[in-house]
């Protein structure tokens, strides 16, 4: 496979929100504003890039038996960097993303990407199937937090777009919104999908 | 705050106020994955409750007698997560020896309890919280049975949806999330209920 192909492979054919459905936890909780979409996003992007470098240049030392655990260990010690370095630079987006930034660890694309790319692959490769995956997952949280911030309180990253007579669908970003805007957008996505197929 | 509720308000917020699946947004994975029947999504609510239980007091226990003693807060995420792991692979060979029944009931649903990230979320939320042993363990608990009536509610209605006619472009997915959606505003009457 060529390069170009591993990088956008996770962008759109195989998002690994809109099409394999991984990462919901995450996906559902944060996305009520787009700065907490795209701060989710880029943290998880950063994990997935050092756990995949450092999973493909191990790959012939750790056993098979123990792999699994292995790359547990590798993710939440990667997740505690990214974890203290949101805390101390942008306090802001670490405190409103609160607990899901620890939950990365048992965020399923990352485990999913070591096992199925980073251990049988090159160095080179798996670092562009992280950045490809990660900058994915990125773009499907900035599409809903944008439908959701947008319907919810009428801004667009804090910019407020319909003046002050807007009256906002508070449902938008309260729980049942998340789940049935992720719905919509997984629908509307797989007809676009579809039609493509067909005109192809 | 919840760190100085009685166990009875504990136990609301923890399983309607304050669920751990529709409010929360933890455990998504499982919840949308083993909801198509509800026997097994009560074998799995079942899982969680037993293993969240368990996961809660020993979490509690290494974070205040190991990690604050050694200085290694910071570690917790780490500690959390092989702990977790390793319980539930000892919970899953303590079932096949002692009770082959519930083994064989709950089999298949413990090896990916490890990956649902309720489990983690409420050993981390112990630790914000600031709560005390007997807390933990309860919120642990109570949290693991908001779990088991969101997905076994959930279930019901997607048996349901089997027979419907639904819309192609929704069949699959899109219609889980959707009535996913509709479950949580039923939960969201709840919210009323703060103490």
């Amino acid at each position: 496979m060529n390069k170009f192909k591993i990088f956008t492979a996770g962008l759109i054919e195989q998002n690994p929100v809109l099409f394999q459905l991984l990462g919901m936890c995450a996906t559902l909780a944060v996305t009520t504003t787009v700065v907490n979409g795209i701060g989710m996003g880029l943290s998880t992007t950063a994990v997935l890039v050092m756990s995949n470098l450092l999973i493909s240049l191990l790959r012939k030392i750790v056993p098979q038996k123990i792999r699994i655990a292995s790359y547990i260990v590798i993710i939440a010690g990667f997740v505690t960097i990214v974890d203290m370095v949101l805390k101390a630079y942008v306090p802001s987006v670490s405190n409103s993303l609160g607990i899901f930034i620890p939950l990365i660890v048992v965020n399923c694309i990352i485990l999913a990407r070591a096992e199925m790319f980073a251990s049988k692959n090159g160095v080179f490769p798996s670092v562009l199937d992280g950045l490809g995956m990660g900058l994915g997952f990125t773009i499907a949280l900035v599409i809903i937090s944008a439908v959701r911030e947008i319907l919810g309180n009428g801004t667009f990253l804090g910019i407020s777009l319909f003046g002050a007579n807007y009256e906002p669908v508070i449902m938008a970003v309260m729980p049942p919104g998340a789940f049935i805007i992720l719905g919509v957008v997984i629908a509307v996505v797989n007809v676009i999908a579809k039609g493509g197929k067909r005109n192809a | 705050m919840l760190k100085d509720a009685n166990i009875f308000v504990l136990a609301i917020t923890a399983i309607f106020v304050e669920n751990f699946v529709l409010v929360k947004f933890m455990g998504i994975c499982p919840f949308l994955g083993v909801s198509k029947k509800t026997e097994t999504a009560f074998g799995m609510g079942m899982a969680v409750i037993f293993v969240m239980t368990i996961s809660s007091l020993a979490t509690y226990l290494v974070y205040k007698y190991l990690l604050v003693t050694l200085g290694l807060e910071y570690l917790k995420t780490i500690a959390f997560i092989l702990i977790i792991a390793a319980i539930v692979q000892l919970v899953e060979m303590f079932l096949q020896k002692i009770t082959p029944a519930l083994y064989s009931a709950l089999g298949i649903y413990l090896p990916l309890i490890t990956t649902n990230c309720a489990v983690l979320g409420a050993a981390i939320l112990n630790i914000d919280n600031g709560f005390n042993l007997l807390q933990s363990v309860l919120f642990g608990c109570f949290s693991a049975v908001g779990f088991t009536l969101a997905i076994v509610l959930f279930a019901g209605v997607r048996e349901r949806l089997e027979t419907s006619d639904i819309p192609e472009f929704l069949q699959g997915t899109p219609i889980a999330l959707v009535s996913a959606g509709l479950v949580a505003m039923a939960f969201l009457g709840f919210s009323g209920l703060s103490f």
